[in-house]
């Protein structure tokens, strides 16, 4: 199980390589970049907080956009809470820790004893290299002069498209997005910089609110 | 920038701490579920297209797209995640240095 742990450690260093080298690339300087991987540690949140300053959205909105995509996280955090039994300052630590992969591998086990063990040894394992791997990530993009001249601006998308892509099941999460997408490119020229995510936020909120009576939702 | 690493920082946190503190019943409720789960999908979609079309205010056309294409090609051939990045980065790289 700690080498699972390892493993998902490992994979998502990556991820933390390519967040560093796109944060320093949109202008954010390495210790922000760094207390970003420390502090928010959740991956898409950051992509997207970085994201919008980089399109030149208000701090605002951009923190706005990172919490909206961190709310999934609550839902996480809700499965964890009866394996976990965690209190007082166990839980503020634990709370941190709760992220995409370290609730997958805690999930995934069948006795409460080993998902817990599964959930902090992933926890901090991707802790540990995320942040490596970000301070690595930044301080190699920081040397670059002109980060279009390496593409850095397309990876950014590029990046947003993987992390979409594993969510992307059923008929309903494709439609979703695809209207997303119109809709923020539709309402761009019309409003200030990072306005139209948060429009597309609001936008998920309502057609959650009222599709939940006609459609089940999956699983 | 620091606001917005910070408060955006502070809303995470309380994210994943709201969901190993409040009662069961609240974030059961079916709407919350669903609109947890179709947040992700509609804000990395969205922040996908802006990020890949617009300059600016302005709707463009430019190598991001190509770039978007591939890694759209690498992620249908399972390619992991640096793969993808490396890719899209690589193409339009590529398309400046033509061009």
């Amino acid at each position: 199980m700690l080498r699972d742990a390892l493993a998902v450690g490992a994979a998502t260093g990556a991820y933390g390589l390519s967040f560093g080298a796109i944060a320093t690339a949109t202008g954010l300087s390495v210790p922000q970049t760094a207390t970003l991987s420390a502090v928010m540690f959740t991956g898409a949140s950051q992509f997207a907080l970085v994201g919008v300053l980089g399109a030149g959205g208000a701090p605002l909105a951009a923190a706005a956009t990172a919490t909206l995509l961190g709310s999934r996280n609550a839902l996480y955090g809700l499965r964890l809470s009866a394996l976990l039994r965690v209190r007082g300052p166990g839980r503020l630590l634990a709370a941190h820790l709760v992220i995409d992969e370290s609730c997958a591998m805690a999930v995934a086990r069948t006795d409460r004893r080993s998902a817990r063990l599964a959930f902090w040894a992933t926890g901090w394992s991707v802790f540990a290299l995320w942040n490596l791997a970000t301070l690595l990530g930044a301080l190699g993009a920081q040397t670059l002069r002109d980060p279009r001249v390496f593409g850095l601006d397309a990876a950014a998308p590029a990046a947003f498209l993987a992390l979409l892509a594993p969510r992307l099941r059923g008929r309903e999460a494709g439609a979703v997005a695809a209207a997303a997408g119109v809709l923020g490119l539709a309402i761009t020229p019309a409003v200030p910089a990072g306005v139209p995510i948060l429009a597309v936020a609001a936008g998920t909120v309502l057609v959650g609110l009222l599709g939940s009576s006609r459609r089940r939702s999956p699983s | 920038m620091w606001l917005a690493v910070l408060v955006g920082a502070t809303g995470c946190y309380l994210c994943k701490l709201a969901g190993l503190s409040v009662p069961q019943r609240v974030l059961d409720d079916p709407r919350t579920q669903r609109i947890a789960a179709l947040l992700p999908i509609a804000l990395l979609a969205a922040l996908a297209a802006t990020q890949t079309f617009i300059t600016g205010q302005r709707l463009v056309l430019d190598p991001r797209a190509a770039a978007l294409g591939v890694a759209a090609a690498a992620v249908l051939l399972r390619a992991p995640f640096l793969l993808v990045v490396g890719v899209a980065a690589a193409t339009a790289a590529l398309l400046r240095l033509l061009a």
